[in-house]
């Protein structure tokens, strides 16, 4: 894992320093509101319908069991003894004082953690494929590449006003666990006879436009890596739309234009920036390399020893469904469901951090990855340590076996928290997870990916869900529109809106109505995904509406 | 009148700014500004005789003059840089590292704030026009020295 030196322990610690004369401004009256909001903003603090909301960066996700004891920590010190892990892998916390948050980040600052651009015009936390340096099928690890990204982008001078937030995430391989092309660049790395490159998508989002990004550049050297995403950066500043917020974000811009008129601005661009030595050098590429070898583990009792889980059957069912491969012989990475049957997706409270910190360092050397679906990725496990892993988070209620099913639900902070909220997101993910919990039908139904928006911002994804639900609001009243066929992986897709939209108990029926149709026509191997896209929206409309 | 902050030693172009529009009828001026929907590139042609070029930021959320800067700069401007308008003592550093060396602020800066501003991040990451280096150069020094 990365581990800061001098220079990016400063850089955080002058950051607390300069938020906490900011507040104190703030504070007594010389700063107005209008003109903190953006400072606080870049220090990932909102004020939402209840209180100040801090978003803490987690950059790609990646967490040692320290940094998440340190989360713990402040949970329970200033917030109610719980937090909230989000789709762009960082964590919320909904209920903090303002004159707290210099404390915070204080805090954070000391376990090499900060917010510095989690929220703001600028660019914000890279996000990364969570099975980075254990999956199989990966060209390299990507995280070297985010943390160039992190680093570059940091207080970057030039891109702290942007027209709009600005997403950034990476991947390297063919299957995108990370939703890359929904976001503002999406970067690939890939192999092209034997040298490493990053393939460039730009304009991709979601929001009230979603879009998916266009391939703008198929091969960047290594070596000109950073260069090129400077380029992309500097059209978007100089001509993104700033006269109407909704029409803001790059993806305007790159379709206004056309991807083939912003490919050949930002190649201009690139001709330019490639003279002025921008780029890092190589040595500094292996400088972060070096802290993203493979995993090495602490010294365990003889497995012998370890008592096997109580419960076979449930440990059998658990580990088919939340345990994936590894690159490493005799290893797995285990997921880790914040989706507990009725839970609130993602939020897991002071105790449970806790647990996931001590198993991380225990049976997953030192590490944890916070996954875009908002659960736990422990990344290097061993097998054989499998059944005693699972009997510790069992006991922490940690164990629920749902990766990927219909209970797996992706769901934003909705009307419960956002103070842009139409609908209330989290009741309805309560209702429908106890619902397939109840009639059993989550395991047969396999993946099945639910998302839920609490209105048109899309921050649960909705347009990006096997099944997406959209709250709206309806002449005063909530309403829940439903989508089918989205997808954020590699097969990416926008899902389609059914028809009229449902009350609350209406929208959980009709989830069932879906699936229960997907039972009855889906032939050998096929996903729900892939029995909507043969069969197409009609019979779904009409078991819907009849 | 707002007060000027400059970085500089020479003495300030006494004759007010034209627009970019009219600097191209007009190439005995020697300080333009430049408004966030110009294109600063236009005036590279002329950069040998341009002492002062303003950039005015209406809002200081509207982040465009400061890729006008560091174009300016990157093209080899030397005069003065001057950041006017909407412009916050939270953004000074940044500015300074985009080439911005003057600036003439709506509401004036407090001068202990200044100070702050300017002393608080020892380094930064990206290389940029105030000169210093980036800290991947301090991590990796030229062989040479
Ligand atoms: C509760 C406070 C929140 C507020 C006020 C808020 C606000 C917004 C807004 C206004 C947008 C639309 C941006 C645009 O289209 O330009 C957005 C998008 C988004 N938000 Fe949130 N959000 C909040 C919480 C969250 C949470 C908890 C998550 C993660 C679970 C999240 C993840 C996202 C994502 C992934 C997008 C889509 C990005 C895109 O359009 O490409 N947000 N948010
Ligand atoms: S989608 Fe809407 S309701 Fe949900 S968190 Fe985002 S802004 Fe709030």
């Amino acid at each position: 894992m990365y581990a800061y030196d001098q220079y990016d322990q400063a850089m955080v610690d002058a950051r607390v320093a300069e938020f906490r004369d900011q507040v104190a401004r703030r504070l007594d009256g010389r700063l107005s509101e209008d003109q903190f909001k953006p400072l606080r903003l870049m220090n990932g603090l909102y004020l939402q319908l209840h209180a100040y909301m801090l978003r803490v960066a987690i950059p790609y996700g990646t967490l040692n069991a320290r940094q998440m004891r340190a989360l713990a920590d402040i949970a329970e010190q200033y917030d109610r003894g719980y937090g909230h892990f989000t789709t762009r892998q960082n964590i919320q916390y909904n209920w903090i004082k303002l004159a707290d948050a210099p404390d915070i980040l204080a805090d954070l600052a000391r376990v090499e953690m900060h917010a510095i651009q989690t929220s703001g015009n600028c660019i914000r936390n890279i996000s990364a494929d969570h099975l980075a340096g254990a999956a199989a099928d990966e060209v390299c690890d990507p995280r070297p590449y985010a943390e160039l990204l992190r680093q570059w982008s940091s207080f970057h001078p030039e891109f702290s006003a942007l027209p709009r937030k600005f997403k950034i995430a990476v991947i390297a391989s063919e299957a995108d666990r990370a939703a890359m092309r929904l976001h503002d660049i999406g970067i690939r790395m890939v192999e092209r006879e034997g040298t490493l490159g990053a393939q460039f998508y730009v304009g991709g989002g979601m929001g009230r436009t979603p879009m998916i990004a266009p391939l703008i550049r198929d091969f960047v050297p290594v070596d000109q890596f950073i260069t090129y995403a400077e380029a992309c950066l500097r059209v978007y500043n100089r001509h993104g739309r700033r006269d109407n917020k909704y029409k803001a974000r790059i993806k305007i811009l790159v379709h206004e234009l056309g991807a083939d008129e912003y490919r050949r601005q930002v190649e201009e661009e690139f001709a330019h920036l490639l003279t002025l030595g921008i780029e890092p050098p190589r040595a500094e590429l292996e400088r972060i390399k070096a802290h993203f070898g493979p995993p090495i583990h602490a010294e365990l009792p003889p497995l012998t020893a370890q008592a096997g889980p109580s419960d076979p059957a449930a440990f059998a069912e658990w580990r088919a469904a939340n345990v994936l491969p590894h690159k490493l012989p005799g290893h797995v990475a285990a997921v880790i469901s914040l989706k507990p049957i009725g839970g609130i997706p993602g939020d897991a409270t002071a105790e449970q951090m806790r647990v996931i910190a001590d198993c991380a360092a225990l049976y997953s050397a030192d590490e944890c990855r916070v996954m875009h679906t908002q659960n736990i990725l422990l990344p290097h496990v061993r097998e054989a340590d499998l059944p005693a892993l699972y009997a510790r988070l069992a006991d922490a209620g940690l164990a629920t076996a749902n990766l990927d099913q219909v209970g797996d639900i992706i769901a934003c902070p909705g009307l419960d928290y956002c103070s842009l909220a139409n609908a209330r997101s989290i009741p309805v993910a309560q209702k429908i997870s106890q619902r397939f919990a109840a009639s059993g039908k989550g395991a047969a139904l396999g993946e099945l990916k639910l998302k839920i928006s609490g209105c048109i911002n899309a921050c649960g994804h909705h347009h990006a869900g096997h099944i997406g639900i959209l709250g709206v609001d309806r002449k005063g009243t909530e309403n829940y529109q439903l989508l089918l066929g989205g997808s954020e992986a590699e097969d990416a897709a926008l899902g389609k809106i059914t028809g009229p939209g449902f009350d609350e108990d209406g929208i959980v029926d009709a989830v069932e109505t879906v699936a229960d149709l997907y039972l009855a026509r889906r032939e050998a191997g096929e996903r729900f995904l892939d029995t909507y896209r043969r069969l197409g929206m009609e019979p779904f409309k009409e078991a819907l509406y009849g | 009148m707002a007060e000027l902050l400059r970085f500089r030693d020479d003495e300030p172009v006494d004759h007010p700014a034209v627009t970019v529009d009219a600097f191209g009828g007009q190439a005995n001026a020697a300080a333009v500004r430049v408004e966030p929907g110009d294109d600063a590139r236009a005036l590279i042609p002329h950069l040998a005789h341009i002492r002062l070029v303003e950039v005015n930021f209406p809002a200081f959320t509207d982040g465009r003059g400061y890729s006008a800067a560091r174009i300016l700069r990157e093209a080899g401007y030397t005069g003065e840089l001057r950041a006017v308008g909407d412009v916050l003592v939270d953004q000074l550093a940044f500015m300074r590292r985009c080439g911005f060396d003057a600036f003439e602020p709506d509401q004036p800066f407090d001068d202990g704030e200044v100070r702050a501003a300017m002393s608080r991040f020892p380094h930064a990451y990206q290389p940029a026009a105030a000169g210093a280096q980036p800290i991947w150069v301090l991590r990796h020094p030229p062989a040479n020295g």
